[in-house]
């Protein structure tokens, strides 16, 4: 028979989004506040990220660093991060989990969990490309932790796949482990990041960007000796590598989620969360990058500080929200984020993606045939894998007791 | 106890040689290694146990119940059943009988059940039943739409492959067999003894067995033999997210026709789902690697059988190549003047029928004149449990508390902790690769394919345990522009 340890709030994950929410609930007095970490360390993703981009215009960090601060600031506040404990399932009621680590077993009962378990890269496997199973197949996740966390020797030329920020970050990588980028290679048909970035590597790194090219074969045996790649005009070639790094396609890291039956929204994958970030569970919040994968470590990091509130509330006495009403997305809009409709306070704004580039889009959002809300956002061109932002000054319109709402581009 | 992997082989000349480390070569060595007065060696090209065909099956124990009545298969497959499964139980091989169910998805299929019930009952495999569609429904729920019946077989079993050859070769080498890995056999020819010339160097034999699998011909030609040919027919399965598991019960078997052979749907021991198996007749031996039409349509056929199943993320893709010789029986064959016994043609039964070859293996032997001397028991092994059905590490207090280690997990997709990393570095038959690992511990196996782990597990497998201050590579400054955008 397991121990069972009472805490008030139990935070799984201790990335960007559980340390912020960490951080301030044991600010705000929440009483014993915990954060279950399964890796050794605390600091999520960021910690592996070693570029800038991190922290905020006026104090840039890197991700190590910024990794760094955050688990500060939730230890300073009075949070226990517990690193080496895996949250393994839940027990049959409430909000309680069974966790392992080197102390044995545990049972955590908490008066609320928020889950913050992030995302990640789809693997070669998970994409269904074809071919042979060499040595030399990367995410950008391990490739980072090989190159920056244990100095692991990767190969000599490697074939970056995507044109996203985060494939960017992969290719520095490569270079920063004296490797040589062959290429990009992106589907869509420009890349996915700034102008700047985009500029300096084709022409200052001289790595070129192959657009609307897929990779239709890994070739190699024992190790990758070229990834075959098509054209959308029907051209195919090999490019010779020995290394190559499948790059974003995230996906919530949803397995808490499912074991504990919470309703997932079908657009994102994640648990379906209001605009205070309750699931469908009562007790369980969710935050950050297993909501919608994958956001920007502040994005995650925001919502964090945010699903704090409503914890602080719902300790309070606050109820539990109905189910509310589901708010949905027409292709070529991909998801949304949040995707339930609460009497409980609408987000800051919701987070879109889109499967196809859009130029100068403009947004509706509807109800039962009802226009609630037209607008032109910003940026003028809104890119798969970029983020896409829709106010929520429309949210008070909807019907709580209508159908679902629906946002389209027209 | 030797396992060697570089070097010049012994100059000793051994009482037999084994050719191949696969599921039957491993099987046959173990069943040497019961004979402790014969020195016996297992020689095998790659630098590992069950890299060949045998790891990439589709980890099936199989009653034999549509084996073809009266072949030499039929009888072994429904022996090795027996055997593997008492085996399996003492091993710690990890074994699920969840019973097969062969659906029928259109008239033909269901005329064709009652015969393969006759021809089930034929091969000794009883207590088969057939089904209606409303006891079909509720004992698979999740099943495509329009399933006009079924056949159930209860015995059907699924196990771990990989632990199964490693068990085997375990046994053999603590019970004195020298397994020589990195030996691929060049050339052969005979002085009174077999001289096995091979990359690192000659090993003598005065008996020799072929357990080559895909080469199996090629060596039995190098002997002057003739008998076959074997035609690699590869397989194509995908394996399906853990989260997947609940949808299935049963292993779900096509019902075979006129038309061929369609594809299963299986539950594995390692908590996921296969899909699969293609069958192209390619030629050649190296060919596992998989195809865009291939994984197409075993999607395709997978919707019709579990539409669910198409909604989950795949966790890892694979082919492997199937022993086919163009005849539907095995090629075992003793040629005793040359004191030499051919094992070919052990087609995807060969994992269920193994010790049972091993065992009518023995006894050619000892018709082409080997003294097999007096049996000893070898002592029982213990394999580390990889199955779903038992308690793993992760799950046990007892073990935890005994060594924390156990509780460190560092593959979190499979739990896999870095008691059982260090345990199979430390083991009798290490792994020499990272792949070795996987199949030992389950380490990268898992839904993030290293995401997560993959370096650590990689630290842990290269360098041990990991040492402070390694040197890592210097960060670039923040805002250069490659510094832009963290995730």
């Amino acid at each position: 028979m397991t121990a069972v340890r009472s805490v008030d709030v139990l935070v799984v994950g201790a990335g960007p989004a559980g340390l912020a929410a960490a951080a301030r609930l044991a600010a705000a007095g929440a009483g014993r506040v915990e954060v279950l970490e399964r890796e050794a360390r605390p600091g999520g993703v960021p910690r592996h990220c070693a570029h800038g981009g991190f922290g905020t215009r006026t104090r840039p960090l890197s991700g190590p660093a910024y990794a760094h601060r955050l688990a500060e600031a939730a230890d300073r506040a009075g949070a226990l991060l517990r690193t080496g404990l895996t949250a393994l399932d839940w027990a049959p009621a409430g909000p309680v989990l069974h966790a392992v680590g080197r102390g044995g077993p545990e049972t955590i009962e908490a008066r609320a969990v928020v889950l913050a378990t992030g995302a990640r890269e789809r693997p070669r496997s998970a994409r269904l490309v074809p071919g042979t199973r060499p040595t030399g197949v990367y995410t950008t996740g391990e490739l980072q932790q090989a190159v920056h966390l244990f100095g692991q020797h990767i190969g000599t030329r490697a074939v970056v796949v995507g044109a996203e920020d985060v494939s960017y970050a992969a290719a520095g990588t490569v270079r920063a482990a004296g490797a040589e980028v062959v290429a990009l290679v992106t589907e869509h048909p420009r890349a996915q990041t700034g102008p700047v970035r985009a500029r300096a590597a084709r022409l200052r790194d001289r790595v070129p960007l192959l657009t609307h090219t897929t990779v239709t074969e890994l070739l190699g045996h024992g190790r990758l000796s070229g990834v075959r790649v098509r054209h959308r005009d029907g051209r195919t070639a090999v490019l010779a590598c020995d290394t190559v790094v499948f790059t974003g396609d995230f996906v919530p890291d949803h397995e808490l989620a499912r074991r504990g039956a919470l309703v997932l929204d079908p657009g994102t994958r994640g648990p379906a969360v209001d605009g205070a970030l309750h699931t469908s569970r009562p007790g369980v919040f969710a935050a950050g990058n297993v909501l919608h994968a994958a956001e920007r470590a502040g994005t995650a990091a925001a919502e964090g500080t945010r699903v704090a509130g409503a914890v602080l509330d719902f300790l309070a006495g606050a109820c539990w929200p109905a189910p509310g009403v589901p708010l949905a997305v027409d292709a070529p809009l991909r998801w949304i984020a949040p995707n339930r409709l609460t009497p409980a306070a609408p987000p800051d704004r919701y987070l879109l993606r889109t499967g196809a580039p859009l130029n100068r889009p403009v947004l509706l959002v509807h109800q039962d045939g009802r226009l609630l809300h037209r607008t032109r956002p910003r940026p003028w061109t809104a890119l798969p894998n970029r983020t896409l932002t829709l106010t929520a000054r429309w949210a008070a319109r909807a019907d709580p007791e209508g159908g679902e709402v629906r946002v389209s581009t027209g | 106890m030797t396992v060697t992997a570089e070097g010049p082989l012994p100059a000793r000349t051994y009482d037999v040689a084994i050719v191949g480390a696969g599921v039957v070569g491993c099987a046959v060595a173990r069943e040497l290694a019961r004979r402790p007065r014969l020195s016996v060696a297992l020689v095998e090209a790659q630098d590992d146990v069950g890299q060949g065909t045998s790891k990439a099956n589709t980890a099936i124990l199989h009653t034999g119940f549509d084996a073809a009545p009266g072949t030499l298969e039929a009888g072994l497959v429904r022996e090795g059943h027996d055997r593997l499964g008492a085996y399996a139980a003492a091993s710690g091989i990890p074994v699920e009988r969840v019973g097969a169910l062969l659906v029928a998805w259109d008239e033909e299929q269901l005329a064709a059940l009652p015969r393969l019930a006759a021809k089930a009952a034929r091969n000794g495999c009883d207590g088969t039943a057939l089904l209606d569609p409303a006891e079909l429904y509720a004992r698979e729920p999740r099943l495509g739409r329009g399933a006009l019946g079924a056949l159930h077989v209860p015995g059907e079993s699924i196990i771990c492959p990989w632990t199964t050859t490693l068990a085997y070769a375990t046994q053999a080498v603590r019970a004195g067999v020298d397994l020589h890995l990195n030996s691929p056999v060049r050339k052969v020819d005979r002085n009174g003894a077999h001289r096995l010339l091979t990359a690192r160097g000659t090993l003598r034999a005065r008996h020799l067995v072929n357990a080559a699998g895909l080469h199996a011909d090629t060596l039995d030609r190098m002997l002057g033999h003739d008998d076959f040919t074997v035609t690699p027919r590869r397989g194509q399965l995908l394996v399906y997210d853990k989260l997947a598991r609940p949808l299935v019960r049963h292993i779900l078997l096509p019902v075979p026709t006129a038309l061929g052979k369609g594809v299963l749907v299986a539950p594995t021991v390692h908590g996921n789902v296969l899909l699969g198996p293609t069958a192209e007749d390619l030629d050649d031996k190296r060919a596992t690697g998989s195809t865009a039409d291939g994984l197409a349509g075993l999607r395709e056929q997978g919707r019709r059988i579990l539409p669910a199943l198409l909604e989950e993320e795949v966790t890892a893709v694979y082919a492997g190549l199937r022993s086919a010789t163009g005849q539907e029986d095995y090629r075992i064959a003793a040629h005793p003047e040359q004191a030499y016994v051919t094992v070919g043609g052990i087609r995807s039964t060969g994992l269920t029928a193994s010790m049972a070859i091993a065992a009518h293996v023995t006894g050619l032997l000892a018709e082409t004149g080997l003294d097999l001397g007096p049996v000893r028991e070898p002592e029982p092994v213990a394999m580390p449990n990889l199955g779903e059905a038992f308690p793993r590490p992760y799950q046990r207090p007892d073990l935890i508390a005994a060594d924390p280690e156990y509780g460190a997990l560092v593959c979190h997709c499979e739990r896999v902790s870095r008691g059982e990393i260090r345990d199979a570095l430390a083991s009798l038959v290490p792994p020499r690769s990272l792949e070795g690992l996987r199949r030992r511990t389950r380490a990268r196996a898992g839904r993030c394919q290293g995401f997560y782990c993959g370096a650590a597990v990689r630290e842990l497998f290269e360098r041990g345990l990991p040492r402070a201050g390694r040197p890592t590579v210097a960060e670039p400054s923040a805002g250069k522009p490659y510094g832009r955008g963290g995730l």
